[in-house]
């Protein structure tokens, strides 16, 4: 397939593909006219028109009679760039609506009103919205429009398969409109971060298969010699999440045409899955999939080399044996066992190193590129959101000990501890990528305006420490009022004061929320604008940066 | 050949990383699962834990489906001033036949373990419709649509039969007379309560929304919520009997 050629047949791929969709059409198609419950039948009906739409598609590329895309052109790698486009786009605007019902439901805890009584906008259905569109919809397509860009990059091949990359970026998003919009029916497992239903579940489950089989078929044809170590980390991702997902979520449903199921394991076990699930989907899909991210776009912006290869190996495999073990310290004083919460309590504190380690190995890039941070704002947000998970991932070992989770445990402290992992590091480092990403992939010089990522970075800033100051003192003032006793012996408070005594700290929280959803604005106009109207670049083609290469992994 | 030019597999073959990192991430998950489902003392051995009547697991349905878990937990632990204030810490035998498991990991409201027969099914009504008319400096969001809704009890013996194949004890009979006996236990004059208190010892019968007509949400909520908490008799539970 190096020859730019028309095609004379549909290929395997495309014929496959259009079966699939043809009979997955027709399975909805029974399942719509089947339904027992309005928002199964909803979901079906979506279905149906994806399927359909998605062979229209295939039949329509080929009888536009384009070529297949080549694999090399002059003996270059021909990146394909499209399904990454889409992913880094879509993260955008999936980001936006994710930190805007956050403020919604911030909102609504300082003023209940705002629930207005009506079932599709009460917190308990908007608070999935809002973890899993930034978790799953912001980040989980910043995972994967950087996954495909720096594995191809990396390996100097086009990436696998023909429909395949469009098949997990466009299967994906689907997946992301039918749990979101399941939310809002009131279709959950009310499993926390593995809300979705059964069929959501297996149409996940098909993706990231898929996911999983583009990105290692890349790898496997790779011309490196060696596998870079952004890339050990997407695929400890990968298939990690591959493996917690299938262990959280079996579930049997009443009825093949319900939403309702029964998840499988029940009380004390499911506890235990659901938090080794839990606390992983922090681990790998916010903490190895985003430090994937790190070790290629923080070497490639600061031009320098990671710093220490044998660190990157340690922190590697001590980070990803060590994650597993650390779910039960949410299930501290629980009626889980003792024993499995003195092993959870004890890997979560040993965590702390090999976190450190990629911390350090992130900050210390930066050797002889510090002056960098005072003229290149994208840099300092990639450094900033490494300083960010340094502190985040001391203060989650701290708050894994017993003691001081019994005073944690249950009160806003556990949520301004999320936050400052998910709006530091995670956020961040995601935004530095993406104001990396955008002119690579579209071909721009630059951004359009560094100036106003100096704002975003900023007034995100603010908001963060708005955030996370105002859940610490809140988190610790209600720990403390609910274990607060008289000089008599008695409790000294009732449960509603403490909850009166939180009012302005939910107000200050959601004014912190405000301004992180303002600076991710600016970078939306920002990035548009880069797009639409940044400068062409002409002489390389697809590679926005100086050729400074990537050192393999050695 | 040192410990870093080993290293050189992982680097080059990715099906041995592949390989490598399943083991690694393998390990964790398998030692502290496994257990738990083979070690007698994972789950005490109590009187009077049964599975859920057909009203209160329809409730249950709709505690899950409104989400009530991100703001309530059902997990008492055994701290001084917890147990002072919601009661008896809670044993893992108490949440034997949930499916999922609901212990929750915020407390915006209070925990909601024991909160059955604390309040009347009154206070209930009223608080639900709007929490703010009972307490004043409440932020839970006001659930007047469940009184509105009447309960779909067609489906409900396909429940209990889903939740028998996943372990929960349900008896033929039991499954058999699902729809009856959820009718029976909101309303007290039916003619089927007798048959359902067989089926169901001790289990409540009232008319919780205290409205006639066919059972509501509104009913179902209140059951499931006026039934936490209160299988186990801490009069007679023996703590040393269960040491772990």
């Amino acid at each position: 397939m190096n020859q730019a050629q028309s095609q004379k047949w549909m290929s395997h791929g495309e014929v496959g593909l259009a079966a699939f969709f043809s009979v997955t059409a027709f399975l909805c198609l029974i399942a719509a006219a089947e339904a027992l419950d309005t928002a199964f039948a909803f979901h079906a009906t979506l279905g149906i028109a994806a399927s359909l739409a998605a062979v229209f598609a295939i039949f329509n590329r080929y009888y536009s009679g384009r070529p297949l895309a080549p694999q090399e052109i002059n003996g270059r790698p021909n990146y394909n760039l499209g399904p990454i486009k889409f992913a880094a786009a879509i993260s955008v605007f999936w980001g936006i609506a994710g930190f805007a019902v956050g403020l919604l439901i911030a909102s609504q805890l300082a003023w209940p009103a705002l629930n207005f009584d009506l079932p599709w906008t009460s917190f308990g259905r908007l608070r999935p919205l809002h973890t899993s569109a930034v978790v799953f919809a912001f980040g989980g397509n910043v995972l994967i429009a950087t996954s495909f860009y720096v594995v191809q990059k990396t390996c100097r091949v086009r990436l696998a398969g023909d429909l395949a990359p469009w098949f997990v970026v466009l299967g994906y998003n689907f997946f992301i409109l039918i749990a979101g919009t399941g939310y809002l029916l009131g279709v959950t497992q009310s499993k926390e971060y593995a809300e979705p239903e059964w069929y959501a579940d297996l149409w996940l489950t098909i993706v990231w298969v898929t996911y999983l089989l583009v990105f290692l078929t890349t790898l496997i044809k790779r011309k490196e010699p060696h596998i870079y170590v952004a890339n050990w980390f997407y695929l400890a991702f990968i298939i990690t999440i591959a493996v917690l997902h299938l262990g959280n979520n079996p579930a049997l449903p009443v009825s093949v045409f319900g939403s309702k199921s029964y998840v499988v394991w029940g009380g004390v076990q499911d506890a235990m899955f659901q938090w080794w699930y839990g606390h992983n989907a922090v681990g790998f899909f916010l903490t190895a999939g985003f430090l994937a991210i790190m070790y290629y776009f923080i070497p490639k912006r600061a031009e320098r080399p990671v710093y220490s290869y044998r660190l990157s190996i340690v922190h590697f495999w001590a980070i990803i044996f060590l994650y597993i073990w650390a779910g039960p310290h949410h299930l501290h004083y629980t009626a889980l066992p003792d024993w499995a919460q003195t092993l959870g309590m004890t890997f979560s504190i040993m965590l702390w190193m090999p976190s450190w380690g990629g911390m350090i190995n992130g900050l210390m890039t930066l050797s002889g590129a510090w002056d960098k941070l005072r003229t290149d704002p994208v840099l300092r947000m990639l450094v900033v959101s490494v300083a960010f998970y340094g502190m985040a991932t001391f203060e989650g070992p701290l708050m894994s000990i017993k003691v001081v989770n019994s005073l944690s445990h249950y009160t806003d402290w556990t949520i301004g501890h999320v936050h400052s992992g998910a709006l530091g590091w995670v956020g961040f480092v995601s935004f530095g990528a993406l104001y990396c990403l955008v002119p690579w992939l579209w071909n721009r010089k630059e951004l359009y305006s560094l100036k106003l990522v100096n704002w975003h970075f900023w007034i995100a800033t603010i908001g963060i420490v708005l955030y996370i100051s105002a859940m610490w003192v809140s988190g610790i003032l209600q720990g403390l009022m609910w274990r607060a006793y008289t000089s008599l012996g008695f409790l000294e408070y009732s449960f509603i004061e403490t909850v009166e005594a939180m009012h302005p700290f939910y107000i200050i929280r959601a004014a912190g929320g405000a301004l992180f959803l303002i600076g991710a604005l600016i970078m939306a106009y920002n990035l548009w604008m880069t797009v639409r109207v940044g400068e062409a670049e002409e002489a390389l083609p697809m590679s926005g940066s100086p050729p400074v290469a990537l050192q393999p992994a050695e | 050949m040192s410990f870093w030019v080993r290293h050189k597999i992982f680097e080059r073959n990715s099906i041995v990383l592949v390989v490598g990192i399943l083991v690694v991430i393998a390990i964790g998950g398998l030692v502290e699962i496994t257990p738990l489902f083979y070690l007698k003392s994972t789950i005490e051995v109590v009187d009077g834990v049964r599975p859920y009547t057909p009203l209160e697991l329809t409730g249950r349905n709709i505690y899950v489906r409104e989400g009530c878990y991100l703001c309530h937990s059902q997990m008492i632990r055994p701290l001084r001033d917890e147990v002072e204030r919601y009661g008896h810490y809670s044993l893992a035998a108490e949440s034997m036949y949930d499916h999922p498991f609901q212990w929750g990991s915020k407390r915006t409201g209070p925990d909601l373990a024991r909160v059955g027969a604390k309040y009347s099914d009154d206070w209930h009504v009223t608080h639900l419709t709007n929490p703010r008319a009972i307490v004043p400096q409440s932020v839970m969001p006001g659930y007047k649509f469940l009184a509105e809704t009447e309960v779909d009890t067609a489906t409900i013996a396909d429940h209990l039969r889903t939740n028998r194949a996943i372990g929960v004890p349900y008896s033929d009979d039991q499954i058999a007379n699902a729809v009856a006996d959820l009718r029976a236990q909101a309303d007290p004059d039916n003619n089927g309560v007798d048959a359902f208190s067989k089926r169901y010892p001790k289990a409540v019968v009232r008319n919780f929304d205290g409205k006639t007509g066919a059972p509501t949400e509104m009913d179902a909520l209140i059951a499931y919520l006026q039934m936490l908490g209160t299988l186990v008799d801490f009069k007679l539970y023996n703590e040393k009997a269960n040491l772990r």
